[in-house]
C-alpha cells in the first residue's frame, strides 16, 4: 500500500495553496496583516470645450498601470455620450461621441489610483527616429546647439541633459533663443535629440500634491538609452528621473486630447489622497477576472460578509483536528465546539462562556426531569430543543429588563446542537458519572474556546478572507494530521504507568 | 506526570493513532463493521461457524413487541438485556435473580416489569446505538460463569478479552468489574484489567484506573494466582472469529460458563489499548511479528505459533531465543 499519491496531493495542495497566495500578495499586492495603510489618490480629469453643433468625437488619453500606481477603479460621467475605451501598443484611451451638441460640454473622467511599492519598470515602445529638417537659419543653429551638447556628453542621458541645460535661462546662447522664438520648448528638445540620433519623445505627466485643483498635465521628456532602458527628462531643468509623485497620464507619444467638432478644448485635473487600510483597497480592486485572481471580494457585499464565517470553519475544524489527533483532548460531539465557537464570535467570550454553561446546566437539570417521563428518543431530545429555545428565550428578556443587552445575543447558540449536547451529557451522566461529563464538557469548552481564540484572531479572518489559497494548505495539514501514528499529547501520561516497572 | 514518547516506543506501546491508522484502518474492511457492530448478526454468524455463544431468549425489535416482554422472560431465573448495537457496554441490564418483589440486578436494586419495557424502549429508540439509530433489544440466557472465578470478581461476569490480529491471538486479558465500575467489565469504568499470559492463560499484572493492582478491590483476593481454565480452546474460540468475521484487527470478548466452556459474548473492530496496561506490555512488536507470518494457516497452528512466541513464562524462555520465522 503505497504512500506516494496522498504526499503528491499533499504536495500538490500546499504548492497550489501557497503559490496562489504569493500570486495575490506579489501581484495583486494584498498584504500579509490587516492593518496595512495603503495610500490612494483619486484623480478627477474634467474636459472642457465648446461644441460647434455638430457631431463630435473625443479622444482622451488615460493612465495605465505604471511604475508606482494600480489603478483601482475608474468612472466616467458624461450624459448623452458613447462611450468606448480602446487600447493599442501607445495606450489606453477614451472616445466620447455624439452625434449633435452645442455650447459649453463638461466631461468627467475619474480613477483611483493605488501607491504600490512595484519596482518593475514598465515596458515602453522605443519611437522610431523622425526625419527632421530645419528651415535657415535655423537649420545651422540647430547644428550647433547638437554640436554643443554632444562634445560636452558620452551617450543618450547625459547629451539629454546637457542640451536641456543649454536651453535655461542662465545657459542660454544665440542660438537656443533663436530657435525658441520659432519653436515650442519640449517639441523642440525632442527634435533636436532626434536629430542627433537620440530616441526620445514628448509625454504628458501629471505631479500629484495632495488637494490640488485645476493643475494641468506637465510635459516629460522620454529618452530611450538602447531598445528598452528609459529615463524620463525634465524639460525645464534636466533633471534626470521620474519624481515620486509624477504619474504618467501619456506616454504614447500622442496628444492627450483631440476633439473633432470642438473648439477651446482643455483638460483640468483635480486630485484627492487618502490613507485606507489595505483591506479596503483590496476590496475596491479592479476585478480582472481571471482564475489566479479568484477572489471572494467579487461577491456582494453581503454574501461576502457570509463568507468570512464560512471560511472561517476550516479553522476551527483545523484546531479540533489537531487538539484531537495530536493531544488527545475529548469533546462532545466531534466539530460541536467549532459550532460553539461561531457562537462565540458573536456574543463575545465571557458572555458566550457564561450564556453556553447557564443554558446546559440548566438544560440537564430539566432533561434529567424528562428522562422520568420514559419518552422516545427523539421526542424526548425534541423536548429538549423546545427547553433550550424557552431557556434562551427567558434569559434573553431577563438580561435585558435588567439592562444587560449583551444578554440577547445568547440567540446566536445553534440551538438544535445545544439540545443534542445537553442529551449526550445526559447520558454520559447517567451512564459513566459526573466526572466524565466534566471531562468531555470540559474538553468542549476548551476546544470551544481555542478555536474562538484562532477563528477570532484579526490576523487569521484576514489571512483566510483574503487568501483562498490558504484552506487549500489547511486542507494539506488537516490530511498531514491524518496520517499520524504517533502518540497523542495525554497518552504520554496515560500510558505511564506501564514504564514504571 | 509525564512519560517521554521514545520510552514509550521501546516498550512498544502502540497509540490510538497508530491503532486507527495502521491496524484498524488497514486490516478491518469497512462493510465487515456491521457484522461486530451488531450482536444479534454476531451471534447467528458464531452459530453458523459452530462457535458457542450464551443462548437467545429472545428479540425485541417494535415498540409494539416491548410489551411482550414480560411472556418472553417468564420461567427464566435470570438473564441479560442487551442492545444489539450497543458500545462499550453501554445499555446491558443484569438480572440475575427473578422472585415476586420483582427483578433484582446483581448490585441487589430491584426493578418492576415497568423499569423493563423502559430500558428495553429506550434501546428500540436508539438510545445506546452508534449514532442513535434505531436498534433492536435481544434478550440472552445468563451465564453461569466458572466458580473457580468468582472470587476474582464483584457482580458482574469476568470476561476475557484476547486480541486476535489476522488470526493470531496476540495479547490478552481478563477484567474484573468491581463495585466502582457497577458490575459492569469495562476498564475506564473501574473494573479490574488482569493481563493474561497468552501461553498459559496464567496473571501477568493487573490495573485498575490505569495504575497497578496486585488483589481486588473489593473481595480482598490476591490476583497473581489466577489462572483461566481450558485456555488453550477458549484461544481457538477466538482465534477462530478470525475467520468467521474476516476482520484482520479483532477484540474478541469471551466468557467461560461452567457447563458449556469458553464461550464468545461479543466482538469489538476496534478495540481498546488499555490491554497494554494490563499486560504491563506493548502490542506492537507482537504485531510486527504477526505481520510477518504468511497466511491460510489454520486455526491450532496460529494459536500454536502465539503460544510459543508470545508466552511470557520462563519453561519457554529457551525456545523463544530461537528466530521467529524458524517455526513456520
Amino acid at each position: 500500500m503505497s504512500r506516494l499519491p496522498f504526499y503528491i496531493i499533499v504536495g500538490l495542495l500546499l504548492v497550489l495553496g501557497i503559490g496562489t497566495s504569493l500570486y495575490r500578495h506579489i501581484q495583486l499586492e494584498v498584504p500579509w496583516t490587516p492593518g496595512e495603510q495603503r495610500q490612494v489618490w483619486e484623480v478627477e480629469a474634467i474636459i472642457d470645450f465648446a461644441a460647434l453643433g455638430e457631431p463630435v468625437r473625443v479622444d482622451f488619453a488615460l493612465p495605465s498601470h505604471q511604475l508606482g500606481y494600480r489603478i483601482l477603479t475608474e468612472n466616467t460621467a458624461s450624459p448623452g455620450y458613447g462611450l468606448s475605451f480602446l487600447q493599442d501598443e501607445s495606450g489606453r484611451r477614451a472616445q466620447w461621441s455624439i452625434r449633435r451638441a452645442t455650447g459649453s460640454q463638461q466631461l468627467y473622467y475619474s480613477v483611483r489610483l493605488q501607491v504600490t511599492e512595484d519596482t518593475r519598470r514598465q515596458q515602453a515602445n522605443r519611437p522610431e527616429l523622425r526625419e527632421v529638417s530645419w528651415e535657415r537659419p535655423y537649420d545651422t543653429a540647430a547644428a550647433q546647439v547638437i554640436e554643443r551638447a554632444w562634445a560636452r556628453s558620452a551617450d543618450p542621458y547625459t547629451f539629454a541633459r546637457e542640451l536641456i541645460r543649454d536651453f535655461n535661462e542662465e545657459r542660454q546662447s544665440e542660438n537656443t533663443r533663436l530657435l525658441l522664438t520659432q519653436f515650442e520648448r519640449t517639441p523642440l528638445l525632442v527634435r533636436l535629440l532626434n536629430q542627433a540620433g537620440v530616441h526620445a519623445r514628448e509625454v504628458s505627466g501629471l505631479l500629484l500634491e495632495d488637494g490640488r485643483r485645476r493643475q494641468t498635465l506637465a510635459p516629460w521628456i522620454q529618452v530611450f538609452e538602447d531598445e528598452e532602458n528609459w529615463a524620463l527628462f525634465d524639460p525645464r531643468t534636466g533633471t534626470q528621473g521620474q519624481p515620486e509623485n509624477l504619474l504618467l497620464w501619456e506616454s504614447g507619444g500622442r496628444a492627450v486630447l483631440e476633439v473633432q467638432g470642438g473648439t477651446n478644448s482643455r483638460v483640468t485635473f483635480s486630485m484627492l489622497s487618502r490613507s485606507q487600510p489595505a483591506a479596503a483597497a483590496v476590496r475596491s480592486q479592479l476585478a480582472d477576472d481571471t482564475l489566479l485572481n479568484f477572489s471572494i471580494h467579487s461577491l456582494p457585499l453581503e454574501e461576502q460578509a457570509l463568507f468570512q464565517t464560512i471560511l472561517l470553519i476550516p479553522i476551527g475544524a483545523l484546531v479540533v483536528v489537531f487538539l484531537r489527533i495530536m493531544v488527545g483532548l475529548k469533546t462532545s460531539g466531534t466539530f460541536m465546539p467549532v459550532l460553539i465557537a461561531l457562537a462565540f464570535i458573536q456574543t463575545s467570550l465571557p458572555t458566550g462562556l457564561i450564556g453556553f454553561l447557564l443554558v446546559v446546566s440548566v438544560g440537564l437539570v430539566i432533561r434529567n426531569y424528562l428522562s422520568y417521563l420514559n419518552l422516545l428518543l427523539v421526542a424526548r431530545v425534541s423536548a429538549v430543543i423546545i427547553t433550550v429555545i424557552a431557556i434562551i428565550s427567558i434569559f434573553s428578556v431577563l438580561s435585558y429588563r435588567v439592562g444587560l443587552n449583551a444578554g440577547l445575543t445568547i440567540t446566536f447558540f445553534p440551538m438544535i446542537i445545544l439540545a443534542w449536547t445537553i442529551e449526550r451529557m445526559s447520558i454520559l451522566w447517567e451512564e459513566e458519572g459526573p466526572k466524565q461529563v466534566v471531562i468531555q464538557g470540559g474538553g468542549s469548552l476548551i476546544t470551544a474556546v481555542l478555536a474562538y481564540l484562532a477563528m477570532n484572531n484579526p490576523w487569521i479572518r484576514h489571512i483566510t478572507f483574503n487568501f483562498l489559497g490558504v484552506q487549500l494548505i489547511i486542507m494539506a495539514l488537516i490530511m498531514l494530521l491524518g496520517n499520524y501514528t504517533g502518540y497523542r499529547l495525554l497518552e504520554l501520561r496515560r500510558f505511564k504507568p506501564v514504564t514504571e516497572d | 506526570m509525564w512519560v517521554r514518547p521514545s520510552q514509550l516506543k521501546q516498550r512498544g506501546i502502540i497509540g490510538m493513532n497508530r491503532r486507527n491508522i495502521r491496524y484498524i484502518g488497514r486490516y478491518n474492511s469497512r462493510k465487515l463493521y456491521p457484522l461486530v457492530d451488531d450482536k444479534l448478526k454476531t451471534k447467528l454468524l458464531a452459530e453458523k461457524h459452530g462457535i458457542t455463544s450464551p443462548a437467545l431468549i429472545g428479540t425485541v425489535s417494535t415498540q409494539f413487541e416491548v410489551k411482550g416482554l414480560g411472556d418472553m422472560i417468564a420461567g427464566h431465573d435470570g438473564f441479560a438485556i442487551k442492545p444489539a448495537k450497543g458500545s462499550g457496554g453501554k445499555g446491558i441490564l443484569v438480572i440475575e435473580r427473578v422472585d415476586q418483589d420483582g427483578y433484582h440486578k446483581p448490585s441487589g436494586a430491584r426493578l418492576s416489569l415497568e423499569d423493563l419495557h423502559r430500558h428495553v424502549s429506550n434501546i428500540l429508540s436508539g438510545l445506546y446505538s452508534l449514532g442513535g439509530a434505531a436498534d433492536v433489544a435481544m434478550v440472552e440466557a445468563l451465564i453461569n460463569f466458572d466458580e473457580k472465578l468468582s472470587e476474582y470478581t464483584y457482580e458482574g461476569v469476568p470476561d476475557i478479552r484476547v486480541i486476535i490480529f489476522r488470526g493470531y491471538p496476540v495479547m490478552a486479558m481478563m477484567r474484573l468489574s468491581t463495585a466502582a465500575s457497577d458490575g459492569k467489565a469495562n476498564l475506564h469504568q473501574g473494573a479490574v484489567g488482569v493481563g493474561l499470559d497468552i501461553a498459559t492463560g496464567t496473571a501477568v499484572r493487573g490495573v485498575q484506573f490505569d495504575r497497578s493492582r496486585h488483589d481486588h478491590p473489593d473481595t480482598g483476593h490476591e490476583l497473581a494466582s489466577l489462572r483461566i481454565p481450558d485456555w488453550t480452546n477458549l484461544l481457538m474460540l477466538a482465534a477462530g472469529c478470525y475467520e468467521m468475521t474476516g476482520l484482520g484487527y479483532l477484540g474478541t470478548d469471551m466468557v467461560i460458563d461452567r457447563h458449556r466452556g469458553p464461550m464468545l459474548l461479543e466482538l469489538n473492530a476496534r478495540p481498546g489499548l488499555a490491554i497494554q496496561m494490563a499486560n504491563g506490555e506493548g502490542l506492537r512488536r507482537r504485531l510486527d511479528l504477526v505481520e510477518k507470518q504468511p497466511h491460510g494457516l489454520d486455526v491450532e497452528k496460529r494459536v500454536a505459533f502465539s503460544q510459543h512466541h508470545f508466552a511470557r513464562r520462563g519453561e519457554l524462555r529457551t525456545l523463544d531465543e530461537q528466530p521467529a520465522l524458524a517455526a513456520t
